[in-house]
């Protein structure tokens, strides 16, 4: 093996850098020629990295959407063709809603999780004149200070989550006068829930005994499980998202620790992923595949059948989205998102697969709907890989208004920048 | 916080590093014998914690625990007389690109295979619950880990040191050509250096799957900490990577300890900054003329 080609360990350590960083830009996708006789819907949202899991079920769900759609004769007899990119990060999803606007021409946008990467699409969007439903990002910020008019959010906010279990804790005697640990995810997501779980937890009597920031990437759970043992909790609140939720789970089953679980935020196939025994506590979501109506009986089947499992939360929001857009285009026979922006902010009903119909909050853009708490079931009555929990009634009650369990105008402040 | 918990935090690192300590094993003796920086180690981690789950049904754990790292190191084998061997010459940059390229075609295979969703794996029943060392009280199956190992770094240390086998590998690390002229060829070395490597990874992805999301990314998430590992420990040098994963572990546990656990990943990168600014070939590397 004689030295043929010079290098140094340097130049070794800056090419590894540099590939390392260029992972994060995907192949161009290819161009196409622009017909009229589509109507282009863009969805982006991360396909790898810790939220790549959920973001495949947003995938699933928005091809069988679009299948639908163009099966019942597309939007305004024209079909739909749908345009798929993985976000990546807040950059690059940037980058690619902006080439999806202004190469593609879509109609709207679709999708995303981050809530870091629905902020920078959200931008672009308004620069654009575009809409942008948020399917998957919970912040409370993008609905506050860093709304936007054209962004409208299917996923509910922090506050709605945090409100939704916040009142099975109470219900058990979680809360008052007890003692609750936190872990929170180290990026924008996580900050927010953290400050609208304190928020809550203060206003109920909670005493905070503590919370650590964990990042993104860590797989390894046994130096906070170690802190927490130490510190005796009453209530540990997870505030993290993705994969870090799963292997957290396995591990607190691993170090066999027992006091009492409960998340302000939750997706269902990360508990799929800890299964059987190791899945514990009291989690909210906005829609999960045991909800006995008629239409979500419907979109559980039709789910099923294409991809051999049932669909989780994530995928709702990307279906229902994209249902939504459709409906309004076919109704307002126009897809221009100002049109369709105004038919949204007047209060315009949309069926959501669950008791109740719901709608936008004009002040926010927030969808008004049901949610729910679900509960692990202990493992002896565990039937099968996918119904391993109990879930609470709709959360809110039939005879209260949606709104009760959003943020207040005061606590939430949005003034859509003109 | 407590003596107490500051004692537990730094065990705990220690134990962590382990892990690491498995994957970086492999990638510092590829890299020293055939100059090649495998960025696929990871995917090969994740190829053995998906073995897992395939073998298990059958096999049970115990049966995934023997055969899933020989399937992945025979893999490896095949990978090294297909595609590595073609590389030692050439400069190392190229086999960067080519290892980037088999980690990216690895990790869309296994969705591919798989699904992208993570899939669920538990602590088989007879390893599960908690050991009291003291008053230090442990996961059970995380001291069965540690005795894994700990036999494997001692086993891999034996055989370079104490084996004609290893002898020629750590000649072939310091001067190839001395070690052609003298009439060995080290194309089968390299082999079997793949095997063990690649093997020991794949082992680290059956002995982490219990415990950790199963997904087919999960690769990516490990070579990093990996890769800084081997910078710090320094090249040619099995206690510098043995030192450095514990390091490693050490410092991202105390960081959490202490209450900077946002900081615990960049922590690491701090680390790897000032071992460089001092020893710029890492805490125990050897001069390796080649590398220079």
């Amino acid at each position: 093996m004689s030295n043929t080609n010079q290098f140094t360990r340097r130049s070794l350590l800056k090419t590894a850098g540099g590939l390392a960083l260029a992972s994060g830009l995907s192949a161009p996708s290819v161009l196409s020629a622009q017909t009229s006789d589509v109507i282009r819907i863009g969805h982006l949202t991360p396909r790898t990295g810790f939220l790549g899991p959920l973001g495949e079920y947003g995938v699933m769900a928005i091809d069988l959407a679009v299948e639908e759609i163009n099966a019942a004769g597309g939007l305004m007899g024209r079909k739909v063709e749908l345009l798929k990119e993985d976000s990546i990060n807040p950059q690059t999803a940037s980058t690619k809603a902006e080439r999806m606007i202004e190469r593609d021409k879509v109609a709207c946008i679709i999708g995303e999780i981050s809530s870091a990467s629905c902020l920078t699409i959200a931008q672009v969007a308004t620069r654009n004149k575009t809409l942008f439903i948020n399917t998957g990002g919970n912040s409370d910020a993008l609905r506050g200070k860093d709304c936007q008019r054209y962004m409208f959010h299917v996923e509910s906010q922090n506050s709605m989550y945090v409100k939704t279990v916040g009142r099975s804790f109470l219900r058990d005697g979680l809360v008052k006068g007890k003692k609750w640990y936190s872990l929170t995810a180290d990026y924008a997501f996580g900050h927010d829930l953290l400050s609208v779980s304190k928020r809550f937890m203060q206003a109920n009597g909670g005493n905070f005994a503590g919370d650590d920031l964990v990042p993104t990437d860590a797989t390894d759970f046994s130096a906070y499980l170690l802190k927490i043992r130490e510190a005796k909790p009453d209530l540990v609140v997870i505030n993290l998202a993705g994969n870090q939720i799963t292997n957290f789970l396995k591990q607190y089953a691993e170090f066999g620790l027992t006091f009492p679980v409960g998340g302000f935020g939750f997706d269902t196939a990360l508990a799929w992923a800890a299964g059987k025994g190791n899945f514990v506590g009291t989690w909210p979501v906005v829609w999960h595949h045991l909800l006995d109506t008629p239409g979500s009986k419907a979109f559980v089947a039709a789910f099923t059948k294409k991809y051999n499992k049932p669909p989780e939360n994530q995928a709702w929001g990307d279906y229902i989205a994209t249902k939504i857009v459709a409906q309004s285009i076919n109704e307002l026979k126009s897809a221009e998102s100002p049109k369709i922006i105004e038919h949204f902010e007047k209060g315009a009903k949309f069926d959501l697969l669950k008791t109740r119909p719901g709608y936008f909050r004009a002040s926010d853009h927030q969808l008004m709907h049901e949610m729910y708490a679900v509960t692990a079931l202990p493992a002896d009555k565990i039937k099968n890989q996918w119904d391993i929990f109990s879930s609470s009634p709709a959360v809110p009650g039939p005879d209260e208004p949606l709104e009760v369990i959003a943020s207040t105008a005061e606590e939430n402040v949005c003034k859509f920048p003109s | 916080m407590s003596a107490m918990l500051l004692t537990q935090q730094i065990l705990n690192g220690l134990l962590d590093g382990v892990y690491y300590l498995l994957i970086a094993l492999g990638l510092s003796l590829i890299f020293s014998l055939g100059g090649i920086v495998n960025l696929a180690h990871g995917a090969f981690y994740a190829i053995g914690a998906y073995l897992t789950l395939v073998i298990s049904p059958y096999l049970g754990f115990g049966g995934a625990f023997v055969v899933a790292p020989v399937v992945v190191a025979l893999l490896g084998v095949v990978i090294e007389r297909t595609l590595f061997r073609r590389f030692y010459r050439s400069d190392p940059i190229l086999s960067l690109l080519l290892t980037f390229g088999l980690a990216m075609v690895a990790e869309q295979a296994l969705r591919m295979i798989f699904g992208a969703p993570p899939l669920s794996y538990s602590i088989p029943p007879a390893l599960r619950g908690q050991v009291a060392i003291g008053s230090f009280i442990y996961s059970f199956y995380r001291v069965v880990l540690l005795g894994i190992a700990v036999a494997c770094v001692v086993g891999l240390w034996v055989l370079l040191q104490k084996t004609s086998f290893g002898r020629v590998v750590r000649a072939g690390v310091q001067n190839p050509d001395m070690v052609g002229a003298l009439g060995i060829s080290l194309q089968p070395y390299m082999s079997v250096v793949a095997a063990l490597g690649i093997g020991l990874a794949g082992l680290a992805g059956v002995l982490l799957a219990p415990i950790y999301s199963i997904h087919p990314a999960m690769g990516q998430e490990i070579i990093t900490p990996a890769f800084v590992v081997v910078v710090i420990g320094g090249l040619g040098s099995f206690w510098g990577v043995v030192i450095a994963a514990l390091l490693v572990g050490l410092v991202k546990g105390v960081m959490v300890g202490i209450g900077y656990s946002a900081a615990s990943t960049a922590a690491i990168y701090l680390l790897m900054l000032l071992v460089l600014l001092f020893r710029p070939r890492g805490l125990f590397g050897e001069r390796i003329m080649r590398f220079e």
